[in-house]
């Protein structure tokens, strides 16, 4: 996956293949999917509540489901005449180094991780969980400031949250014994 | 003057010690916000939802402005001493401030552009107290048909004007009206992309939408880019300004909200235009034009006054309209919508204590922020050397909190990353984000007014353009569409005649 903002003109130094060069085509599938989708569910719906007007629950969603297919449909035609769109930039944001897919799967990973957790174990442990994993992802090697910092930051967010702001939070079995 | 006494009333409502307070950590998370690099105003006060379920609407709202509007002012310290900026409305301060900072004048660069925002900021909020009340008095007998109008308008501003390309911000629209059809029909209960979930019925909360696209989003995208040695910051000392630099910006900062203020108030992307505006404006208009591109110090005192100023210009609209014009506006709408408060011309007549207090602490905020930025720049400054992975992991951590706080269920979490996934993939695509968040706030109100006004007319399409409001909303959409086709004939003419 090329990370750089490709303007159509110029040729890359480097071989690459066409699937590659034109991977945007992919936000056109999805956008394909997506659309039939929303039409699939909008037209199986059964309306069996009598509708004032010439619009009922179905109608927009036709709408905006046609125009998925619409868009999805141009956007291929412009990504096929070497449009592209720009990869966006920011203050710790490298464009010229390739994408770093590792990282964002143990991101992804570690989110989810906490998602499954946070029944079981409770907000504390799993949010400090989160923090220490994300942190390590994310190339922190800190072996005793992480964790710690992992666990007072969940913590005082438990405190914060669940005693002071009225947000309720599982505190799960620590809390328990606390 | 009407305005004029609500006003000091709301001054009554900003001054007790609790608004003080939230005013006070609005303006501090701003600041410390607009300096760290990573996140944004919008990203911060959608991350911030969560905090306010146990909070009176008046506090929350203070808040989020002094959020707003610290962020400015926080934003130009980065571009300034990193040169690096991350908001687009900071990228301006970096072309003269950054040079200036390097020759050694960076505190009068932060100088001139924490004064820039207090005056800028200053002469919009009054600007929003003369303006808005007219505004929501001309606007307060619309009805359906004109809000459908006005939401179709925001729809299309903010898929035609910004970004580079239609077709993505159309789509990315598109995504987030889906996002939007998702759960039971207002109006019949019939169920919409649900797939027969029960979790699903409810809809998706907006609050999980913002942090998904904003936070997750942005902290996925960046993951995958970080930067592995970061820039230093240029190293400053207290701001101040010499009697000369007094001379040459005073008009500057005077200038920047003409400009800033009328772009905020309208769909057109916030302060970036505005900005890059007043710069070429002080470039013209300077005696010193060999110095741009060198560290002019108008070039840095204008931009970020019509930066400043552009947000109360944003406030005006949002509040007397509902209408957002910039992420953080949108965000705020969601606010609005939580506590089941309807931003628009009533918003004024119905609750005045909420309003006027909101706009009475911008001005409270500001004194702040200028109090917090003058001496404190250096202190902030140091901000920029928190471990990236401390803040992104950070960004995670409490979009985490935030997204389980909203119904306390797990499965939210998990929708949570599908749309941080859907984030992190626009901004690999050039996919603009705004455009999504905006159909997820304002598509299910667009869709209940439409219907409402085909009810009221008996299905008649008339019904929607029945009024002299709502036709002169298309004639403005018209108008935004055919844009670019009339420039291109006015330039063949031009180039004709020449």
């Amino acid at each position: 996956m090329t990370t750089t903002p490709t303007t159509p003109a110029t040729p890359a130094p480097e071989k690459k293949s066409w699937l590659r060069e034109h991977s945007e085509l992919g936000v056109s599938l999805l956008l394909l999917v997506i659309g039939v989708l929303v039409l699939t569910d909008a037209l199986t719906m059964t309306v069996d509540i009598t509708q004032r007007g010439p619009v009922g629950p179905k109608t927009v969603p036709v709408v905006v489901g046609a125009g998925l297919l619409v868009v999805a449909f141009l956007l291929a035609i412009d990504v096929l005449r070497g449009g592209r769109g720009e990869a966006e930039g920011g203050e710790d944001v490298d464009l010229s180094e390739p994408s770093d897919w590792r990282t964002v799967l143990l991101l992804a990973g570690v989110f989810l991780a906490f998602a499954v957790l946070i029944g079981p174990v409770g907000f504390p442990v799993a949010g400090a969980l989160l923090f220490w994993g994300a942190a390590y992802a994310l190339g922190s090697r800190h072996l005793h400031r992480d964790p710690l910092i992992a666990a007072g930051l969940s913590l005082l967010t438990y405190v914060v949250f669940n005693n002071l702001l009225g947000v309720p939070l599982p505190g799960g079995p620590l809390m328990g014994v606390l | 003057m009407d305005s004029l006494n609500s006003l000091i009333d709301g001054f009554g409502t900003a001054l007790t010690p609790m608004n003080l307070l939230w005013a006070a950590i609005g303006v501090l998370l701003g600041t410390a916000i607009g300096v760290l690099p990573g996140i944004g105003p919008a990203m911060a006060v959608a991350l911030l939802l969560p905090v306010t379920y146990g909070l009176e609407p008046t506090g929350a709202f203070i808040m989020f402005a002094g959020i707003y509007y610290g962020a400015m002012f926080g934003g130009s310290t980065t571009s300034i001493l990193l040169n690096t900026p991350g908001e687009s409305a900071a990228v301006v301060a970096a072309i003269e401030g950054n040079p200036m900072a390097k020759a050694g004048r960076g505190a009068q660069a932060l100088a001139a552009a924490a004064i820039g925002h207090f005056t800028g900021g200053m002469i919009g909020t009054l600007l929003l107290v003369a303006l808005a009340p007219t505004v929501a008095a001309l606007a307060v007998d619309i009805g359906a048909p004109d809000y459908f109008a006005i939401m179709v308008l925001a729809f299309i501003a903010v898929t035609s004007v910004l970004g580079s390309s239609r077709i993505r911000g159309l789509a990315s629209l598109l995504i987030g009206l889906t996002l939007g059809l998702v759960g039971l029909d207002q109006m019949t209960g019939q169920q919409r992309l649900t797939f027969g979930s029960l979790q699903l019925a409810d809809g998706i909360d907006v609050v999980i939408v913002a942090v998904g696209l904003f936070a997750i989003g942005e902290a996925l995208w960046v993951a995958a880019h970080l930067r592995r040695t970061t820039g230093e910051a240029l190293p400053v000392g207290r701001p101040w300004l010499g009697r000369d630099d007094v001379k040459r910006t005073w008009k500057s900062w005077l200038r920047g909200p003409v400009i800033g203020f009328p772009f905020g108030a309208i769909p057109a992307g916030g302060a970036e235009i505005p900005t890059f505006l007043s710069y070429v404006t002080e470039k013209r208009l300077s005696k010193h034009k060999e110095q741009f591109g060198k560290g002019a110090i108008e070039g840095v005192a204008g931009p970020e006054s019509a930066a400043s100023a552009s947000a109360a210009g944003t406030l005006v609209s949002m509040l007397t309209l509902g209408l957002p014009t910039t992420a953080v506006a949108a965000v705020m709408l969601a606010a609005f919508q939580q506590y089941g408060i309807q931003p628009g011309p009533l918003l004024f007549e119905r609750e005045p204590d909420l309003v006027w207090g909101l706009i009475a602490s911008l001005f409270v905020g500001m004194v702040l922020l200028l109090a917090l930025n003058l001496p404190l720049a250096p202190v902030w400054a140091k901000l920029l050397r928190i471990p990236r992975p401390y803040l992104y992991a950070g960004i995670l951590f409490f979009a985490a909190v935030g997204a389980y706080a909203v119904g306390g269920e797990a499965l939210d979490l998990v929708i949570l990353l599908i749309i941080g996934l859907i984030g992190f993939g626009m901004r690999r695509y050039g996919l603009p984000v705004l455009p999504a968040v905006i159909g997820v706030i304002l598509g299910p109100a667009a869709e209940q007014q439409l219907r409402r006004a085909l009810q009221i007319s008996d299905g008649a399409l008339t019904g929607l353009v029945n009024t002299p409001f709502s036709v002169a909303v298309y004639a403005v959409i018209v108008l935004l569409l055919a844009w670019p086709l009339l420039r291109k004939v006015i330039v063949r003419r031009r180039n004709v005649s020449a």
